[in-house]
């Protein structure tokens, strides 16, 4: 009962509010003074797909305050301090992996990154046996990528720390979700009401999942371009406007997001070529110049100039968010980190009675 | 052996399509009569079924006993007690063990093994394939005179049509029984799951519904070519069913079959990644689902199965698409398809026709009828009586039974083989 009193207390438009002038102290007021958050009550962030509109927000809201501070060099070691962060990478990954380090870093976290690909399961070792050896170790925070989708899941159900997805298989990405979600706040003023075309390979794509659900949670028009062997079936059933073509795809669209063509994924056959698919599904200016004059765009990275993406469109500083993305990317991650380790917290200390 | 009077029974009878009280006298391993009311005991052993149902014990094609190879899974002394407590009176077994059943040899020690520990009738399959590999048939006349009641790759497809041709038209000369899994290897290649919005909810690799159409058609010409037994294992789409449907009207041996799990579950019981759920085929949608169901209730699919697949804890316990296939069933089938009775889609004689009577007609076995000089494999059950599964309490090796938990209705009361008492509840 008094939980959902809370909620109703601190609106999260309020919450943003309180960090006008962002300082360590307007931060700390928001997320320990008050007790745990009480909008953020997931144990684990393994997708979007479970997460309340609510939850997003305030995610969100952090993730934007922790931004300000990054670019001031405020950093803020107190907040994950005493704790350990296993970075598990059973995929290869420079960029995430990089953005969870330096994330758990600012925030006074021991990180620990250990390359799966190398270790255990090459020696036959199950999911299950490399979860339960890591839980014994008392981590706190375990980051896992995974190559399979639902792997991740199946991990968090054996392990009790908090657990952040870092992509599964083509099944969620949810930290990438959220970094572009709030690049879009942050460049259109808005997370609802806009139209947002998913372009490319959205078969392979855990972002695309993740990002579907995510804008459609926040009430946004969403529109997938991808020729039809990329495009998963039923997605129509999803609320999702489904396009073949470009030009009809991108008309009067607010943000364009450009999908990796994974090459990796596919066991051939899906497109004829990459020039073909660059003459017809790659992002170039005539394309471009479908969508609204001020739509940015954006993509997940690593990218495939000349794949998917023209280079000129991706260094357009006018257009082009992409740099921004990855800086949103160690806030969003900063945030989810500092949201779970409280109620992590909060599930260890046995004071929170229900009365 | 002295006589048994089974008096104030529901009988099931699936040759009749009726459902009616009656009493049944065994002699010798053999049913003597059916009565409309007891007759004089006679000095027989008198069985008051008390009015529950009494009907021929289940034919289940295509169970998997893990022997040999992968004994820690399922063993003859397991399964057959497991068949006896679901009211299965005779397995017929497949042959994708490890190694195949693909040898005279092999198929002896299987017989020997079953003999030894098995309280209920096994009859075994052999491979179609040398190795299940689709290149050379095996010896299918040595194997049937060993006792092979059919030939079947179990999950495999023998993708070169000439090799499967020639196999088929080998199989009609000594008019063996041919068994296929009809989805098209290419299509289905890494699938863990039927295409779909599901699927593509959880990012999971998946099929269309359309490969088993394409199999099954592929099969019929073959059939049409030339004129062998056939039975397609599993048949599990309403895509699926006008090819099926054709087949029989223009007179080809052809029968389907479909698993219990098809019939009462889809494809969003998956769920979180729950590989329980995992069965091949995977699990279709719920259109798929009723239309297949009125297809048994038609008689257009003739058999229900169990599809009974042992696979162990560590072989299930991997992210979704790594995990085995297969669930265990042979305990489960009575009371899952009962789910299609007390959900009005089926009545009794119909369903004991799929799983008694078609089996016991596609093998040429007398049982799978309450008819005078059947054998006396008999099943005494209670349809209504309601129950919370708990898997640990399963006699099955294996406990990957995707009914874990489910509130289920339908208790086997006795079991009897040959006359002999195989399974009484506790």
């Amino acid at each position: 009962m008094l939980r959902e009193v809370c909620i109703l207390q601190i609106p999260t438009s309020n919450a943003q509010q309180t960090i006008d002038a962002p300082s360590r102290t307007a931060i700390s007021t928001l997320n320990r003074d008050k007790g745990p958050i009480m909008t953020f009550r997931a144990k684990h962030l393994l997708g979007i797909e479970h997460l309340h509109p609510t939850e997003i927000t305030t995610l969100l809201d952090l993730a934007d305050s922790y931004a300000e501070h990054n670019r001031r060099g405020v950093a803020h070691r107190d907040v994950l301090a005493g704790m350990t962060q296993i970075n598990m990478f059973f995929e290869n990954s420079t960029r995430t992996q990089a953005s969870f380090e330096i994330a758990g870093k600012r925030l006074g976290a021991d990180v620990m990154n250990m390359g799966m690909q190398a270790s255990s399961i090459k020696k036959g070792e199950t999911l299950i046996d490399t979860a339960l050896t890591l839980n014994a170790m008392h981590p706190d925070l375990l980051v896992v990528r995974h190559p399979h989708s639902g792997a991740v899941d199946l991990l968090a159900q054996k392990v009790n720390c908090a657990v952040l997805n870092a992509g599964d298989g083509k099944h969620e990405h949810p930290t990438q979700a959220l970094l572009d979600a709030l690049t879009i706040r942050r460049a259109k003023g808005r997370l609802h009401r806009l139209s947002i075309a998913i372009c490319g390979d959205v078969a392979h794509s855990r972002v695309a999942r993740s990002n579907i659900m995510l804008l459609g949670k926040m009430e946004n028009r969403i529109r997938l371009i991808a020729p039809p062997t990329l495009m998963p079936s039923g997605m129509n059933e999803f609320g999702c406007e489904v396009f073949e073509n470009m030009e009809e795809g991108l008309k009067d669209v607010d943000v364009v997001m450009m999908l990796r063509l994974q090459k990796e994924r596919m066991d051939g056959g899906f497109i004829p070529s990459e020039r073909e698919y660059f003459h017809r599904y790659g992002l170039d200016a005539d394309k471009l110049a479908h969508a609204k004059p001020d739509a940015i765009v954006m993509h997940p990275g690593p990218m495939n100039r000349g794949v998917e993406i023209d280079g000129n469109i991706a260094d357009d500083i006018n257009r082009s968010v992409i740099q921004e993305q990855v800086e949103m990317g160690v806030a969003v991650r900063m945030a989810a980190m500092d949201l779970l380790a409280q109620s992590l917290r909060a599930s260890r200390t046995p004071q929170g009675q229900m009365v | 052996m002295t006589d048994m009077l089974f008096t104030n029974a529901r009988l099931i009878d699936p040759v009749a399509l009726t459902d009616s009280l009656g009493a049944l006298l065994v002699r010798d391993g053999k049913i003597v009569d059916v009565y409309e009311s007891a007759p004089d005991a006679n000095g027989a052993t008198v069985i008051d079924c008390g009015g529950k149902c009494l009907a021929p014990g289940i034919i289940d094609i295509g169970v998997k006993v893990s022997e040999p190879g992968e004994r820690h899974k399922e063993s003859f002394r397991s399964a057959g007690r497991a068949a006896a407590a679901g009211g299965v009176t005779t397995i017929v077994t497949r042959p994708d063990t490890i190694p195949s059943i693909d040898t005279p040899e092999i198929l002896e020690f299987v017989e020997r093994r079953a003999q030894a520990d098995a309280p209920v009738h096994v009859l075994p399959m052999a491979a179609l394939t040398k190795g299940r590999d689709g290149r050379e048939m095996t010896e299918i006349g040595f194997l049937q005179d060993a006792g092979a009641v059919a030939f079947s790759d179990a999950d495999r497809v023998v993708t070169d049509t000439k090799v499967f041709s020639r196999a088929l038209t080998y199989a009609r000369s000594l008019d063996a029984l041919v068994i296929g899994h009809t989805q098209d290897p290419g299509l289905s290649k890494g699938a863990a799951v039927t295409s779909g919005k599901f699927a593509s909810l959880r990012g999971l690799p998946g099929v269309s519904p359309m490969a088993e159409r394409m199999a099954l058609d592929r099969d019929i010409a073959l059939l049409e070519m030339t004129g062998a037994r056939y039975h397609a294992s599993q048949i599990t789409t309403a895509r699926a069913l006008p090819a099926l449907e054709r087949a029989k009207r223009n007179g080809l041996d052809i029968t389907a079959g479909v698993s219990v799990h098809h019939l009462t579950l889809n494809e969003m019981d998956v769920a979180d990644y729950r590989t329980f759920f995992k069965v091949k085929p995977p699990l279709r949608s719920e259109e798929d689902r009723v239309a297949v169901v009125q297809a048994v209730a038609d008689g257009l699919i003739d058999i229900i199965c169990s599809m009974h697949t042992p696979q162990d804890e560590e072989s299930k316990r991997l992210p979704y698409e790594e995990a085995a296939s297969g669930a265990v069933a042979l305990e489960t089938l009575l009371p899952a398809a009962l789910r299609l009775y007390h959900a009005e889609m089926i009545d009794l004689p119909r369903l004991f026709r799929a799983l008694s009577l078609n089996p016991a007609r596609l093998l040429r076995l007398d049982a799978g009828r309450l008819l005078a000089g059947a054998p006396a494999d008999l099943i005494l059950f209670d349809p209504d009586a309601p129950f919370q599964l708990d898997r640990t309490k399963l006699l099955s090796k294996s406990k990957n039974t995707p009914f874990d938990g489910a509130r289920m209705q339908g208790k086997v009361l006795g079991t009897w083989v040959d006359g002999e008492r195989v399974w009484e509840k506790a």
